[in-house]
């Protein structure tokens, strides 16, 4: 779409454009066509070229060059003339001066002759003597232009000559010289060959400038149609695009020209687009399906308290059962939201902190929770491991990961009188990463679930009988993603290692190679 | 005590006002920013609840206008923005405490007690429940003549339970204030620790102390 497109038809309540009166003969010539619908801006095919952007630089650069071709010429001819004139005028200086020294030497008799003789010559100069009273004494001038032998010097006029039949007036220039007893001599060039000359150069001038603005408009005619062509091809892909097809990509040409590159980008921002799109419609179905069934546990309950309570004590406890419920829902509402901030990036509030003492903190805080569990928390976290990020993310990440490894890290079998087993939560620092891992010596996930289990929502056969969402996994990778880190999850032999890479210097480092 | 509602949900506000009045409290609504902001010039609150989006003058720029005229009464702010950024943005602009929505009103209640109290500004160098001592400057606690030995983390946890004793701190209050932490733990972490002081402090006496408040949290209260 062009920018006059958009102001053919303006909004409502903004004043029309001005139509320049390029516009207004473009909308005479090709009229807008009411069959061709909105799509194509109601204008012909012809009319849609002509609206182009390469169209109208065609024009302006085939006006620019005419005007500055037109220039040049007018130059050209212009000097041209300048010369001819310059030769004419030499010429005929020199043959005065020439001719007035025979005067001198020889009188008027001489002179006469001289010229007379000249004047008889094919192709010769004018001459024209006269008295001191005006008349013609000899020459080969018939009639001449008025009161141009009473002023000496230069001058351009009209004249005949003697032998001319056909007796049509042409253009001289030329000069009057007063001799000395009163006779003044005249000589003079015709000047219809320089006319001649500068017709020619003007004729050949406008010809070559009609042609090329001729080539020029079928040019820009081409062009603009050629574009135009791969322009309305994006379109139409682009439309199927918006009526929903998001698998549709635009086409390439493979010329690596500008509109290549705005359609390999284009593309890549439809891929991105198709993915989050994606995303999105398996949360919806996942949110659906994973807060419809407590939603409907919630209904169910009351209704049932509703149907056989038969007091306040059972009235109460569906009430407070109901609450639990909806507690859990909110939980689990909560940690959807964030991670669907931590994968927007919009969680990205950013500082330094130490991840070492994040890791004791969390030791303190959940040792006693595991020893009560039979399992023993080791804090393996020497030294700090500096890190940039979301602090308060990257705590709730973790405390996930502590959090699984408390629930699932007990061994098979294990009784509370044998050995105790270990969840050994580690922080250091390698290279650029700052590496968070949390082991058990639980059953650990079979390698073929593990990619399975960071999804939104999944949760393994044996894990239903603990409470949680089963959203813990995917908000530690949406964090760790979000940092520009990622989650490992690694086998302990025997149990889980869920490894924490996150860049140091925040989330601007890529992500660490395999 | 006395409360100030300003919240634009007309539904929401009933219910917490009518709460508070039915734990004896006394409580006011005004269902926009101007009209809350009048409020709390013209009368005396102990606390303001204050909602964060809200018609005419939102939540942030009400207690920046209050702080500014040097009225300190303590502001609970209240959101559907639960992030961490956003509470931030919350204290930051002169609120005490930050609770997000939903919530439940034995939160909102346990919050607005400790709020109202610790406008008293003092702080003892030691706590006193029954027979139960907590000096804060050497770090000793004892029941009777019994010694009780503590490790930091209970000692802390302890002292905050004391300051507020005879209110109620729900787990979260716990987890900002004893741990520093704003985040949910999955699971019920607190409660054990709860039960850990609780058999030091609690499990050789006749009269227990600490109690649980269920469906809120938990008080340390004297018996007498």
């Amino acid at each position: 779409m062009t920018q006059s497109d958009v102001a053919i038809t303006p909004p409502e309540g903004l004043p029309a454009a001005k139509p320049t009166w390029l516009r207004r003969w473009r909308d005479r010539l090709f009229p807008a066509d009411p069959a061709i619908g909105p799509q194509s801006q109601g204008y012909s095919a012809f009319g849609k070229i002509l609206r182009t952007t390469a169209f109208k630089l065609t024009l302006v650069y085939l006006t620019v060059f005419a005007l500055f071709a037109a220039c040049l010429l007018g130059y050209f001819a212009w000097n041209t003339r300048r010369l001819i004139t310059e030769q004419i005028t030499r010429t005929v200086d020199v043959e005065i001066v020439w001719l007035a020294g025979q005067y001198e030497q020889g009188g008027i008799r001489r002179l006469a002759s001289i010229v007379n003789a000249r004047a008889r010559r094919p192709g010769s100069s004018l001459y024209l003597i006269t008295t001191f009273s005006g008349d013609g004494l000899t020459g080969n001038i018939a009639s001449l232009g008025e009161g141009v032998m009473s002023r000496t010097g230069w001058s351009e006029t009209i004249y005949r000559r003697i032998d001319d039949t056909e007796g049509s007036e042409h253009h001289a220039l030329v000069q009057v010289f007063e001799l000395s007893g009163g006779f003044r001599l005249l000589v003079g060039r015709d000047l219809d060959e320089r006319e001649r000359l500068y017709d020619i150069v003007i004729a050949a001038g406008q010809w070559s400038i009609a042609l090329v603005i001729i080539l020029g408009i079928a040019g820009g005619f081409f062009v603009a149609r050629r574009v135009l062509r791969r322009v309305d091809a994006i379109t139409e892909t682009s439309r199927t695009i918006m009526a929903g097809d998001l698998s549709g990509r635009l086409p390439v040409s493979g010329a690596d020209d500008e509109l290549d590159r705005l359609g390999v980008n284009l593309n890549i921002m439809l891929e991105r687009i198709e993915a989050l799109m994606k995303g999105f419609k398996e949360v919806s179905d996942n949110i659906a399906h994973d807060l419809k069934t407590p939603l409907t546990r919630l209904r169910n309950r009351s209704e049932e308290a509703l149907r056989t309570a038969k007091g306040e004590a059972d009235y109460r406890a569906a009430l407070e059962a109901t609450i639990d419920e909806s507690d859990e829902l909110i939980r689990t509402f909560n940690a959807l939201l964030m991670i669907a901030r931590a994968e927007s990036g919009s969680a990205a509030h950013l500082s330094d902190f130490d991840a070492a003492e994040l890791v004791h903190g969390l030791g303190e805080l959940y040792d006693p929770l595991a020893d009560e569990k039979g399992l023993i928390l080791k804090i393996d976290a020497e030294g700090a491991a500096q890190l940039r990020g979301n602090r308060e993310l990257v705590t709730q990440a973790l405390s996930n990961l502590v959090d699984n490894a408390i629930k699932y890290g007990r061994p098979v079998g294990m009784t509370t009188s044998g050995t105790p087993a270990e969840i050994v939560v580690k922080a250091r620092t390698e290279g650029d990463y700052v590496l968070l891992s949390v082991a058990d010596n639980g059953q650990g996930i079979a390698e073929g679930d593990r990619a399975h289990v960071v999804e939104r929502f999944v949760r393994l056969e044996r894990s239903r009988s603990e409470p949680g969402s089963g959203l813990g996994l995917s908000l530690v990778s949406a964090v760790a993603r979000l940092h520009g880190g990622e989650l490992r999850l690694e086998d302990n032999h025997p149990g889980l290692r869920a490894v924490l890479i996150l860049p140091r210097g925040g989330p601007h480092l890529p992500t660490p190679a395999e | 005590m006395r409360i100030l509602i300003v919240e634009d949900d007309r539904d929401a506000a009933d219910y917490i006002a009518r709460a508070f009045r039915e734990v004896g409290h006394v409580a006011d609504h005004a269902a926009d920013g101007e009209e809350g902001l009048a409020l709390a010039f013209e009368r005396e609150y102990d606390v303001l609840v204050v909602d964060r989006m809200l018609p005419k003058r939102d939540g942030l720029s009400l207690i920046g206008e209050l702080r500014g005229k040097k009225v300190e009464t303590p502001v609970l702010i209240l959101s559907a923005l639960g992030q961490v950024d956003d509470r931030i943005k919350g204290l930051r602009a002169g609120g005490d405490d930050y609770l997000p929505k939903p919530y439940s009103f034995a939160e909102l209640l346990a919050r607005v007690e400790v709020l109202a109290r610790r406008r008293g500004g003092r702080e003892d160098m030691a706590y006193r429940v029954g027979d139960l001592e907590l000096d804060r400057l050497s770090h000793r606690v004892s029941r009777g003549t019994e010694e009780i030995m503590l490790q930091p983390r209970e000692f802390r946890l302890l002292e905050y339970l004391m300051k507020h004793a005879g209110q109620v701190v729900t787990r979260t209050m716990l987890l900002e204030n004893v741990w520093d932490y704003h985040f949910d733990p999955q699971t019920n972490v607190i409660d054990v620790h709860i039960s850990r002081l609780r058999s030091k402090i609690d499990k050789n006496f006749a009269q227990p102390l600490l109690h649980t408040i269920r469906g809120a949290g938990y008080m340390v209260r004297d018996p007498k």
